[in-house]
């Protein structure tokens, strides 16, 4: 039986699929027998899906526009030397 | 396949660029400008800071452009002039607010924990969790709170969504590096998480039933 350290020390490679089949095997094993495991293993797949959510990290209203016109006058600067 | 075709149509517009037609540079940028302003602002925490970090990295984007040799790296390449621009003005910025203060504990390896504190369930509410403001302010302070080795790993794949090869150019770290990193960034964010997403062991509700006599006198 693998422990518990172990499957979380392998817990970010297993979620972005990147980890051995005998590797993943054990930790697949490991999750469906160990609560604790697998409440923090589904507990940061969730915690994923919110920090990859655009709206956390909101652009402001009229950043675009304040950008592109920002380079605007950067090439017309560049033009003018 | 897709991606091959946006990186060719990139490829095109950078030539295009450097053959002197500097209009393109709108084109260029329009793809990753949402990106680089998340990246600043990660780094600055306003928005005012964050701006300006993504205008001096367009001069840096548009002044060196000639030298990027591998041109179907160009996001990598320019979210890289971003992060390096946003840390500069931070840096700046911190020695105006404080000019002695010692910065040496700040990469946070010593007080690594290696096994999770807090085991219990999450609420179910990934999908409109983000829509909630004070979820999104949690979520944010929270990453503010990584030490910044952690941090930009953390929010380069996990929040801009960057694959592995590509978090790796930007930063410019190697393979285990980035891996390690984002490992431990990991834990930690969702170790800080825990206790506002947890769900209750009872609900407010079911407390209060237990503690009003006229429910407790019912049982």
């Amino acid at each position: 039986m693998v422990r518990c350290k172990t499957i979380i020390a392998h817990l970010s490679e297993y979620m972005d699929g990147d980890t051995s089949v005998e590797m993943r095997q054990k930790i697949e094993r490991h999750l469906r027998g160990c609560q604790r495991c697998n409440a923090v293993y589904d507990s940061t797949r969730k915690m994923l899906v919110i920090t990859g959510d655009e709206l956390v990290f909101e652009v402001p209203d009229g950043f675009g526009d304040r950008l592109h016109s920002f380079v605007d006058s950067m090439l017309a600067s560049s033009e003018s030397h | 396949m897709q991606k091959a075709v946006e990186t060719e149509a990139e490829t095109e517009l950078i030539q295009r660029f450097l053959a002197g037609e500097r209009e393109v540079f709108h084109d260029l940028i329009r793809p990753y400008e949402r990106m680089y302003y998340r990246q600043a602002y990660s780094i600055l925490r306003n928005q005012e800071d964050a701006e300006e970090a993504v205008q001096q990295a367009m001069i840096g984007i548009f002044t060196h452009l000639s030298q990027l040799t591998e041109r179907d790296k160009f996001k990598q390449w320019g979210l890289r002039i971003v992060q390096n621009k946003a840390k500069m003005i931070w840096k700046r910025r911190r020695q105006n607010l404080y000019e002695s203060i010692d910065e040496g504990s700040s990469d946070g390896s010593g007080e690594m924990t290696s096994y999770p504190k807090q085991y219990a369930d999450w609420r179910e509410l990934p999908s409109e969790a983000a829509e909630k403001r004070e979820v999104r302010e949690a979520v944010r302070m929270a990453i503010a709170e990584l030490p910044e080795i952690y941090r930009e790993v953390f929010m380069l794949r996990d929040v801009q969504q960057l694959n592995l090869a590509e978090t790796i150019e930007v930063l410019g770290l190697n393979e285990s590096v980035v891996k390690t990193r984002l490992h431990r960034a990991r834990i930690m964010l969702r170790e800080s998480l825990s206790p506002i997403f947890a769900k209750p062991e009872r609900s407010v509700w079911e407390r209060w039933k237990g503690m009003n006599p006229w429910f407790a006198a019912r049982r």
